[in-house]
């Protein structure tokens, strides 16, 4: 074993014994420029049970944490909320150490676990409404599907009132002090945010489904037990106050401006564009992707309720960087957006109807048809820009009045 | 008959081919699949469906 590390006590009867990842930059393209963990949890009933396990290569971490409360093999249940990787990565290997006698998940949980590590004959399914007995102390199970995948689901642990949540209110932040009171609440909803952006906010109908549902359930919470990220044991109602109002995500006075430029054209452009909104008085941000990860944009359009889009024409087609941003954007499904292209050209121009049309493919309603400028922009092209911007914050006021 | 789309993961519900895997056979409507009757790739229900235009 690599680790040396223990176990901590979160309640009477439960430890964290997750991992940190202080390394990792690149979470599948999302830029985690804190880190994060990967938190799983031990309880310590008559039938210990192990809530999540950790990503692959953290697998002595989380032995070693497990073994300073208790002899792994001591385990009788697992419980796995979430089938992906970082949280049953090493799944398949704790089984053959620990041998329980029985793994619980999803029913789309079995299959996911199947599909991607074999062990689907391992797993007991269970659906929302079932409970388990763990002889002193009671689990009940409440399934989250698409929350964020088909397989995801809350497990609650009645006696201590810890709701296990998995990745939902959760957030990529490695931190040594666990509770959520014990870090910078700014640092907490910023990357919260950032969490919710890249990796919930398509699914945002079934949260507000979720809230109700769960708010119906009346269940007593003292601590939402995430899978990445502290817990939450003071800031439990900021939070879900906040998963309401990321979900709805109603129109706000906040534009961005995304733009990426080859000779400098289409950054006058977009600088011409934000002069238009200032006059209107709608608060904006300009993001050049030479600077601006997809995934800040991402979080950017959270906050946000205008999209404008300025690319530069490059051999017939949209820059390539606009077209990742667009794409990711695109599979992310934000609501309630307006927005407007702008593009420069030498030749043939292509970029702007391109980007019209994506725009449109993700239901953002187009202020207009966009301004495009030959070469280098004149001053009428500014002013058009100005324009543009300008057009696009007197929309956005008038969608919010 | 209408294709329905699934709101969560995406997946089309296409009467001419129904679900055989869980017992629902090509021909049937989705206003005629089972209440408890769920999307086979992501698992959510019926009222997460949209019609396909
Ligand atoms: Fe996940
Ligand atoms: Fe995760
Ligand atoms: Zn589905």
């Amino acid at each position: 074993m690599n680790s040396i590390a223990k176990a901590i006590k979160i309640s009477d009867k439960v430890y964290w014994v997750g991992a940190v990842d202080w390394t990792i930059r690149d979470f599948h393209g999302y830029r985690t420029s804190r880190g994060t963990t990967y938190n799983a949890y031990l309880i310590m009933a008559d039938k210990i049970t192990l809530i999540d396990t950790v990503k692959a290569p953290f697998r002595d971490e989380l032995l070693s944490r497990i073994s300073s409360v208790v002899n792994p093999s001591e385990i009788d249940y697992i419980v796995s909320n979430h089938a992906e990787m970082d949280h049953s990565g090493c799944l398949p290997q704790i089984i053959d150490i620990v041998k329980p006698e029985k793994v619980f998940a999803s029913t789309m949980g079995q299959k996911n676990l199947e599909a991607q590590l074999g062990i689907g004959s391992r797993i007991t399914p269970v659906k929302t409404g079932d409970s388990l007995s763990l002889g002193n102390m009671n689990l009940s199970f409440i399934e989250t599907k698409m929350l964020h995948w088909p397989d995801s689901m809350f497990t609650y642990l009645k006696e201590e009132q810890i709701l296990f949540s998995q990745d939902a209110f959760g957030m990529h932040l490695a931190v040594d002090k666990l509770f959520d009171d014990e870090n910078v609440w700014d640092v907490l909803e910023e990357e919260g945010e950032k969490y919710f952006g890249n990796i919930l906010m398509p699914y945002s109908n079934l949260i507000i489904k979720l809230l109700d549902d769960v708010g119906k359930m009346n269940l007593p919470i003292k601590l939402v037990a995430t899978d990445h990220g502290p817990i939450w044991r003071t800031h439990i109602g900021k939070i879900l106050e906040l998963y309401r109002k990321w979900s709805e995500h109603k129109p706000v006075p906040r534009a961005i401006v995304v733009y990426d430029t080859m000779w400098n054209s289409t950054a006058i452009m977009a600088n011409a564009v934000g002069e238009g909104l200032r006059e209107t008085g709608v608060e904006f941000k300009i993001l050049p992707l030479s600077v601006s990860h997809r995934s800040d944009v991402a979080t950017e359009i959270l906050k946000s309720s205008a999209i404008i889009v300025g690319s530069p024409t490059m051999n017939n087609n949209i820059f390539p960087t606009i077209a990742d941003v667009l794409t990711y954007l695109k599979g992310l499904r934000p609501s309630n957006m307006i927005g407007a292209s702008f593009s420069s050209y030498g030749w043939s121009g292509e970029s702007l109807p391109q980007m019209n049309e994506y725009l449109k493919s993700m239901n953002v309603e187009l202020a207009s048809e966009g301004v495009r400028a030959k070469y280098v922009p004149s001053e009428t092209d500014l002013k058009a820009c100005f324009e543009l911007g300008k057009l696009v914050g007197d929309k956005l006021r008038a969608k919010i009045q | 008959m209408g294709k329905y789309v699934c709101d969560a993961c995406g997946w089309v519900y296409d009467p001419a081919i129904g679900d055989p895997d869980h017992g629902i056979a090509p021909g049937t409507s989705f206003a005629d699949l089972p209440d408890d009757w769920t999307c086979p790739e992501c698992g959510v229900g019926k009222d997460s469906f949209s019609k396909q235009e």
